[in-house]
């Protein structure tokens, strides 16, 4: 109950956002602003004019992207699933990735923080920016920028450890080595995920005994231990039911209030509509149209989106 | 401007070490400094000491598997080299060797013609598995499609522990239990190809029979329902679309047993009674190629031509092995051509 | 079966029941009956087998388990013209020789099993290693005892030794082990070795925390029953670990005397190999009741390794699920 009450005024705060015309000007617990409107093309169809305007961004003053791509192609050995995808991703923002089974938006998502890298036959092309900082080009670590660039499964998938553990696992793996300092993390994080409540006096508790919800947001306690400023969500709520759905979507919004930049794969519409603040609409291995949210679902622009939002394909 | 936006979260988080620092924090730090312009940092995205890390595991892991192709090498080389010796150095003619009939390395004249133990192996592949091969396929058809409480309590237990059955223990029950009883049923001493078939037979059955029942198993469940939908019986089932469905499978089984028959050495030398002759029926001592080498290379000085004679059986047996691997594989990729799973 | 009969049943109901009965059908009959003798008589055959099988192996265990059972037997020294002569050195040496062949070949094939499935899964490496393992799989051991004899013995100058025998049972014992493990490996689930991943560890993190640890309980299965194999091997033995076996002094610590129980290179022969050279020679005078209770030591470790494999498998199962 108390879960659906706050998401209902989170809607209704999404609502009004997304009349206010201006998506890119929210201020979350009003402490930041942009000080520039980011050049998200509110209609990218990967045209030269919106590649060149958040690649640059010089004529926009200083604005840099968290993440970007440009040109992103994934091909499984011969086989193109994806082909050429331009998208920017921003601080404080939640992106909805959506469009039918097989479209390619997971791998779009799984190329961002180089996972494609460890599937065996499969090659990334194109241009993808951290901060700026070219990462496609085998020029960074895949270990060091996977620390800044979270990510959460579709199927929650907590180590065989208890639930302390999971969460500590990875810090401790990257030198963080005081029993004081991973305390605090672990509590920190879990508390990003809205779970320290509930778990926090059986942190030593087997983490698979926990119910597929809370598993999930252990998932994303365990990604934010890190404190990365991008995490990436494929379906995260595909395997749950939906009241933890709406908490899992909960700690999304609350993820995105503290800066952190939000790229959520979804099936979902509903989903994506409650929680995001920008989509991207795949469709058959191509990025076909980018809006802000509340503009996407209202008008879509292109006969695609249309036919799939209104239920014809997919 | 985004970046900065992530420093009021980044604050709040406990203090970590420099490595670990999120980039939360530097891009804040970085904004203050600089425009935004300048790339980030680029010890930001560098992980030295993991990537450290992968390369040693990679090397430590890639020698493991570098022993064990170069083993293989080494053992495939050296059978070779030794029994090539046999042709290219000593001079006899390979032609001879495979269909001589007089094994006499120690004779005035050395002959060394190995068609009595290339008989005698095949004799005693092909008798064991014809012995094997029914009850196989019969046992498990009971196991799998008739009584799978059977078959998954008691017969798959039993087949386990069979087949963990040393060879020279079924070499000690030919010696006790089957050489009496041949010798009883044909008033000769027992030894020979039979009494080899008949205890290789038991080593064969429960290799045939595990991989049959692991193929039957793999039939897909809607065969048998489409068969019983028709209204045909059980055994009609099982005759008309499972087995038929499950026939490479069983070949491939066949195949691994007749691998496993000619290539067991101790307990058919034990008793197949270890005379180099052609064999001329199923009682009366015999050789196969496995015997002539656990008998023989204790006797021969290396280097030797008789020695050299020795590993030429040896690449016969080597080769024929790979023979075995070949139409293993041959079964498996006609299967997948056709139904396009293997 | 279960069909026809509910077949009969709606064709009984009156006013549905077609005009002929269909029972009736002489070809359904027929099926009936081949159904009934066809399945019946697997049964019988399967039956058959498994009790013919089971008294063969258990009269054997029976026969040699007055001699199994008297520790004099177990301890003493082996004889070759004398009746009762014991297999103290031999069932020593068959445990030793076991360790030490699995001190080699477990992180040989552990290593080359996280290779083959983490590092390069596809590619040339891979399907050269695969083929490799697969031809070392079938070649017969006797001709991998002959390759240790030349390798080891000779070429190394080891002698017929420990060492010598351990590594051609490493040669025997890797194909198996490596598939065991890499099976083991493959079956934890991706999601796991993806999610280490994509916490910024390396796949040799994600390998030695995450999915070893759960692939450890079908890992032990594995190597234990791959043990039982190695244990009862002897046609790779003969002409390497070589067929006699001195008398060993348990109070010598000196490494290189051949008294010396730990010398690994001493020649060593096992109960398998014992078996096998006692019966070729033929001179014991007591050699049917000395075979039957060295058969019987044999089978009875089998058993002892088959039952371990399948406990130590299941408790290890179980302590981590509920941890």
């Amino acid at each position: 109950m108390n879960v659906m009450n706050r998401n209902r005024r989170q809607l209704t705060v999404l609502d009004l956002l997304g009349r206010s015309g201006d998506t890119r000007t929210r201020t979350p617990r009003g402490a930041r602003t942009h000080e520039s409107k980011p050049d998200v093309q509110d209609r990218t169809n990967g045209s030269d004019r919106s590649v060149q305007a958040w690649t640059n961004g010089s004529d926009r003053s200083v604005h840099v992207h968290t993440l970007a791509t440009k040109d992103v192609s994934v091909l499984y050995g011969d086989h193109r699933a994806l082909q050429g995808a331009s998208l920017a991703f921003d601080a404080g923002t939640v992106t909805a990735l959506i469009g039918p089974s097989g479209c390619g938006k997971s791998t779009y998502l799984r190329s961002l923080n180089l996972m494609n890298r460890e599937v065996p036959g499969c090659t990334v092309e194109g241009s993808i920016l951290y901060h700026g900082q070219e990462v496609n080009d085998g020029s960074v670590d895949s270990f060091a920028l996977r620390r800044h660039v979270g990510m959460v499964f579709q199927q929650p998938n907590p180590f065989r450890m208890s639930i302390y553990d999971n969460v500590a696992f990875a810090p401790k793996r990257h030198g963080v080595k005081g029993k004081q300092d991973l305390d605090e993390l672990v509590e920190k994080s879990l508390r990003d995920a809205a779970l320290w409540d509930e778990v926090k006096d059986k942190l030593a508790t087997s983490a698979l005994a926990l119910s597929g919800g809370q598993q999930q947001r252990l998932c994303i306690a365990r990604a934010m231990a890190l404190r990365p400023d991008v995490l990436l969500m494929d379906e995260p709520c595909s395997a749950l039911d939906p009241i933890a759905t709406l908490a899992i979507e909960d700690t999304v919004r609350s993820l995105a209030a503290q800066g952190i930049c939000v790229a959520m794969v979804t099936h979902n519409m509903q989903q994506a509509a409650r929680v995001s603040d920008k989509c991207a609409f795949f469709y058959l291995g191509e990025l076909v149209e980018t809006a802000p949210t509340q503009g996407f679902f209202d008008n879509p622009r292109d006969p695609r989106t249309q036919d799939y939002l209104s239920g014809r394909v997919g | 401007m985004a970046p900065e936006t992530s420093g009021a979260a980044a604050a709040e988080f406990p203090v970590l070490p420099v490595g670990l620092t999120g980039a939360a924090d530097r891009t804040a730090e970085r904004a203050a400094a600089a425009p935004a312009e300048t790339p980030l940092d680029p010890a930001v995205l560098s992980a030295p000491e993991k990537r450290r890390l992968e390369r040693r595991g990679k090397l430590l892991t890639g020698a493991c598997v570098f022993v064990v192709m170069g083993a293989v090498a080494a053992l495939i080389v050296s059978v070779a080299w030794q029994g090539l010796a046999a042709f290219l150095a000593d001079g006899v003619d390979p032609v001879a060797f495979l269909t001589g009939a007089v094994w006499a390395p120690h004779a005035g004249e050395a002959a060394y013609g190995a068609a009595p133990m290339i008989l005698g192996s095949l004799a005693v592949t092909a008798l064991s598995c014809a012995f094997a091969l029914p009850v196989s396929v019969a046992c498990a058809i009971y196991a799998v499609e008739v009584s799978p409480s059977f078959g998954s309590r008691v017969f798959r237990p039993v087949m386990e522990l069979l087949a963990g059955v040393p060879s020279v223990v079924f070499g000690l029950l030919g010696l006790t239990v089957v050489i009496p009883l041949v010798a009883d049923a044909t008033g000769t001493t027992g030894y020979g190809i039979l009494a080899g078939a008949v205890v290789l037979a038991f080593m064969v059955f429960p290799t045939i029979t595990s991989l049959t029942m692991d193929t039957l198993k793999a039939v897909p469940q809607s065969y048998r329902e489409a068969a019983l939908g028709l209204g045909l019986t059980r055994w009609q089932a099982i005759c008309g679309a499972v087995l038929p469905a499950a026939l490479p499978g069983i070949l491939t089984a066949l195949v691994m047993g007749m691998a496993r028959a000619f290539g067991e050495s101790l307990a058919v030398q034990m008793v197949v009674g270890n005379a180099a002759a052609v064999p001329s029926g199923l009682v009366g001592p015999a050789a196969t190629l496995t015997s002539v080498l656990t008998m023989g290379m204790a006797n021969e000085a290396p280097g030797t031509p008789a020695a050299h004679a020795l590993w030429a059986l040896a690449l016969v047996l080597l080769v024929m092995s790979l023979v075995f691997v070949g139409i293993v594989h041959w079964i498996g990729k006609r299967a997948e051509d056709r139904h396009g799973t293997a | 079966m279960a069909l026809l009969e509910e077949f009969n049943k709606v064709a009984a109901v009156p006013g549905v029941a077609p005009e002929a009965p269909l029972l009736a059908d002489k070809g359904i009959a027929r099926a009936r009956l081949a159904n009934v003798v066809g399945t019946r008589a697997m049964g019988v055959v399967c039956v058959t087998a498994t009790a013919v099988i089971a008294l063969l192996v258990g009269a054997l265990v029976v026969q040699g388990s007055e001699k199994a059972l008297d520790w004099g037997f177990l301890t003493g020294a082996p004889q070759q013209f004398l009746e009762g002569g014991g297999i103290g050195p031999e069932l020593f040496n068959s445990f030793y020789l076991l360790v030490i062949t699995m001190l080699i070949s477990v992180p040989l094939a552990l290593g080359a099993a996280v290779f083959l499935t983490q590092y390069a899964p596809q590619g040339r490496v891979a399907s050269a290693a695969k083929t490799a393992i697969e031809t070392l799989s079938s070649l017969p051991s006797v001709v991998v005892g002959l390759f240790g004899m030349t390798v080891f013995v000779i070429g190394a100058g080891w002698g017929f030794s420990i060492l010598s025998g351990a590594c051609a049972l490493t040669l025997f014992n890797l194909p198996i082990l490596v598939r065991t493990i890499q099976q083991a490996l493959e079956s934890v689930p991706r999601s796991q070795r993806d999610a280490a991943l994509a916490l910024g560890l390396t796949r040799w993190e994600a390998t030695w925390r995450v999915l070893l640890p759960s692939a450890t309980p079908a890992i032990v299965t594995g190597v234990i029953l791959s043990a039982g194999r190695v244990f009862g091997e002897a046609a790779a033995l003969i002409y390497t670990a070589g067929q006699t076996a001195p008398v060993l002094d348990f109070s010598c610590l000196d490494l290189s005397s051949p008294t010396c129980p730990w010398n690994v290179f001493r020649p060593a022969e096992t109960l398998a190999v014992h078996i096998w050279k006692i019966n070729s020679e033929g001179v014991v005078p007591d050699l049917a009741a000395v075979s039957a209770g060295t058969a019987a030591v044999l089978l009875a470790s089998l058993l002892v390794f088959n039952l371990l494999a399948r406990f130590a498998g299941k408790l290890l199962e179980k302590r981590m699920t509920s941890s």
